[in-house]
Parts: C-alpha cells; structure tokens; sequence
C-alpha cells in the first residue's frame, strides 16, 4: 500500500504572466497544460486525468470541455490554495490505482486584472459557521492577523522577525526572472509599510496576481522513458483544522498533522530536506507552518527563520523563486509550491539553484489560519 | 445614519440549528450549549454535540464575561459596512464558560486593546429582531 514512488511529476509549467487583463482564466489554464505536456514531451491526448480548483462547482467538467478532453478520472477537490498540492497527492494515488495514467494539474487566474479583491474584502458565506463571523469583519489578512497577535503574545514574536521573512522571499525573487516584486527590500522597509490588519504590514502579506501553472503526473514506470528526469512522489498527507466548537490552539496549523505523517510516509525525516516550498500567504503563515511542520520547536519560529537559516545556502532554503510574497499569488498558490519544488530537484533553476538538492517538501496552507484552514503536505525526491 | 451603517453589514443568518441562540442575543443574554452525555461546553451553536453527536444538549447561560485571547485592528476592508467604520477591532474572546468566540471589541480606543483584558458582553442591534454579541472593558 501507499504511493512511495510509484509516479512522479514529469512535466511543470509556471505561466510567465503576473498580469492578463487580455486573456480569460481558462485560456491561462490551456497555455499552461500545453507548457507543462512539451516539458513532460506528452501530448494533450495523453492526458486521461484531470485535476483543477479554482472553478465553479461543476467548472472542471467545463474544463475539460474547454480542452476537449474526456478523462477517466476527475478531481476538483477545492480545500484553498493548497488544493494542487493535494492534487498532486491524489494524482498519484489514482494512477498508483490503475484509475489513470497520465494526469494534468492546471490552475489559472484573472483575479488581479479583474480587481478581486481577495485580502481585504469579503461577504457572507452560507455554511453554518458564517453567521458567527461575517458580522465581526473578517478578512484574510484579518483572520491571520489574530495568529500573529497570539503568536507574539505567547512566544515572544517580533514584526522584525516575521519582516525577515518578506526580506528573504524578496531576495529570491530578485534571482527569479518571472517574480513581480525584485527590488530588494530590508526589515525597515516592512515596518514602514502601513499597517492592513494589526500586526500585520503591506509587506507581510502576499500580493494579488494574475497566473497560472500545471503540472503532468504519470506512473513511475512511464516516467523512466519521458524528457525529463522524474520527481518521484514519496509522501504525501492532509488535514483541517477550524475553531474545534470554541477550543482551538490558534497557534497550531493542519501542518501539524499533515507533516509528520507526510515525511514518515515517505521515510524521511527533517534533516533530509534539502529545501522548502511553504506556501507564503503571509509572514506568519511560513513562521506557524515551520513549527507545526516541526522544522522547529513550537515558538522558536521567530529566531528559526532570521540570520539566512531560510535563505538561499542556510539550512533550509524556502520559496526560492520568491513566493506569493514576491514572485506571484493569483489567489491560490500550491501548484506553484509543486512547480517550483520540481525545477529544483531536476537543477533547473539557475541563479536560485540549491545545491545537490535531492528531497523537497511542499506544504500548501488554504483558507484562513485564524478561522479554518487545510494543510497539504507533499514531499517529493529525485 | 449610524443605524443605517450598521444595516449594511452582513446580517447573520439564523437557521434552526441556531436559532435559540439568536432569539436570546436579541434579548441581550448570551448563551453557549452544553452535552449533557459527556458534559462537553461548546461554541459556536449546532443540533448536536460536536464531540459524540448525541442531540442531549442544554443552553448555559453565559456570565458575560471573558477576556481577550487574541485581537487584531483592521485599517482596510472594502466591504460595506466596515470602510465607513475602519479602524475597526475584531477579536476571539474567551469566555469564563472555557470557549472562544470572534467578536468585535467596542468601547474603548483601538489602541487601548490588549490580549487578556477582561471584557464584557455588550449587544449591537442590527435589525428590530437581531442584536450581535460584541464586547467592551468590564466597567465601561
């Protein structure tokens, strides 16, 4: 039982655009199916699994009407951003069951162009935990907010200390051709900038871009005979965590559950991680999620990730091609956790390389810290 | 004209689960549940005990008390309703009955707002039938 190494991403394509007013949120999705088969050297009528989030309730049938596919397998788990880390889970796992053999991942977005206005804006739900919160003003930055405050209350956390992490994202991104933001910025430089939710800053929090990106997963078998080197899926896990009926630790994410039963899984453990793709909505998500994923003890978080520990040549190098901080978020991020962590593992990365980089972790975080969230966790390895 | 801001907001939308949570912040009383199969207390309203399913449930009058868990003062949200009200302090209050709830801390500066000040309930009435729980500093 179990998918250790029983398929693996054999093609990635980020799509380059940051913003596509001219172009529709499918046609992004297409541009990037075709891009991520030409690396994969597959076609489109390959492609007998589809997997996508993102879209209407019953948007991936249109999808793949758009595409005109007519897979076997389809998976529109919508869990947040992390939904394609655990497409990229599920994809294995289907194939690892004979449901199919070739499966496309593929996200795209107009959020930005069409003024989305995901972190500050916000309404009312109709799940039953809605009437209990949209009246108070949630928003994601908000709701994220409230961790950040608790964090600091409880552990000592300092706004130097999670700007740290915006300066490190930045830096990456100034390696990464494609990233919108490539200015270096400092710590001071956070902290000047204004204040959206307390103690949150502009530069805590991710941008709003557009995008898109896929991913081609197939058995490990057919891998051996594609294009590129293949990045073997070796464990993968899910969770949610939400306010458990008034008793949530809000200082704990689903990472805590998902991590140490992906890295078991795929017989790893911390120190064999080469590198890391912590999904980067804010500051305080990549600081929470490293202690829950154990990277560090729990409230060490802040002296974790400052003196270059996370920076390209520390210990763990995370979000190398720049992040949702700097490099792009067109709403939701994961497939660009998995993308990224692929071009790494193969050395393709150029300027951003990490060295000998053999095992990747990538932990997708969805929905809100503050309220309810998912946690995908995947490690993958070469 | 405040009235007609507070309108804008989202209005919560009672169902039968919690409807008799509801009617009672109407009256201004707050109310959280209890199981009397396992005794668990629990926030927010639903059927049924949201630790074995049993339907067993009593409503436990609240003190109205509690103090701040975490906090966070938000200076920018579109929506209507809170850009006419910016900054605004959202919060998860812990009760004296052991849970938290998000709510909206009142009464006092942004800035004066510290995790575990002790608070206590207060009532926004948002409509002739529906006030919302929000809290300010005890003695204030």
């Amino acid at each position: 039982m179990g998918i250790t190494g029983k398929a693996a991403v054999v093609g990635v394509y980020e799509h380059p655009l940051r913003w596509a007013p001219h172009k529709t949120q499918y046609q992004l999705m297409a541009e990037s199916a075709r891009g991520a088969l030409e690396d994969a050297g597959l076609s489109i009528k390959d492609v007998d699994g589809l997997f996508t989030s993102g879209v209407g309730p019953m948007g991936i049938v249109a999808l793949a009407e758009h595409l005109n596919l007519n897979p076997d397998y389809l998976d529109s788990t919508s869990i947040g951003g992390s939904s394609f880390v655990a497409h990229t889970a599920h994809a294995a796992a289907a194939i690892a069951a004979g449901y199919c053999t070739v499966a496309l991942i593929v996200y795209g977005s107009t959020w930005s162009s069409d003024r989305f206005a995901i972190g500050t804006g916000g309404g009312a739900g109709s799940d039953p935990p809605d009437q209990f919160e949209a009246c108070f003003g949630p928003t994601t930055v908000g709701d994220y907010a409230l961790v950040a405050q608790r964090h600091m209350h409880e552990f000592g956390t300092t706004s130097e200390q999670l700007a740290e992490i915006a300066v490190t994202m930045r830096r990456h991104a100034s390696l990464n051709p494609f990233a919108k933001f490539r200015d270096p910025i400092t710590v001071e430089d956070v902290l000047a900038s204004r204040i959206v939710s307390s103690p949150l800053h502009l530069l805590d929090c991710c941008m709003i871009s557009d995008g898109g990106g896929a991913v081609v997963v197939t058995s490990a078998e057919r891998a051996r005979d594609l294009k590129k080197k293949p990045v073997y899926i070796l464990g993968a896990a899910e969770a949610c965590y939400h306010t458990s009926a008034g008793c949530r630790d809000l200082t704990d994410a689903a990472a805590k559950q998902s991590g140490p039963k992906a890295l078991a899984r795929a017989g790893v453990t911390h120190k064999d991680i080469d590198m890391a793709m912590i999904y980067d909505s804010f500051t305080i998500t990549v600081l929470v999620t490293l202690e829950s994923l154990g990277f560090c003890q729990k409230g060490e978080g802040g002296a974790f990730v400052q003196h270059g520990r996370i920076g390209l040549g520390g210990e763990l190098p995370i979000n190398t091609d720049g992040g949702g901080l700097s490099s792009n978020h067109p709403g939701m991020r994961g497939i660009f956790l998995v993308i990224e962590a692929t071009k790494q593992l193969r050395g393709e990365c150029g300027e951003r390389q990490v060295k000998d980089c053999r095992l990747a972790l990538c932990h997708g975080t969805g929905g809100t810290l503050g309220l309810r969230h998912s946690g995908a966790t995947l490690v993958l390895g070469v | 004209m405040a009235e007609e801001r507070k309108q804008r907001k989202p209005i919560p939308r009672v169902d039968e689960e919690s409807k008799p949570f509801w009617e009672a912040c109407a009256r201004h009383e707050l109310y959280v549940q209890k199981c009397r199969h396992c005794g668990k207390v629990f926030y927010y309203p639903r059927s049924f005990c949201p630790e074995d399913l049993t339907q067993d449930l009593e409503w436990v009058k609240c003190s109205g008390r509690g103090k701040v868990y975490t906090f966070t003062v938000t200076y920018q949200n579109q929506s209507p309703g809170f850009r006419e009200n910016l900054p605004y302090v959202m919060a998860y209050v812990e009760l004296e009955e052991g849970v938290r709830m998000l709510t909206n801390i009142v009464g006092c500066k942004p800035e004066e707002v510290r995790i575990d000040m002790p608070v206590e309930v207060a009532f926004e009435d948002v409509t002739p039938d529906l006030s919302i729980p929000v809290f300010k500093p005890v003695g204030k």
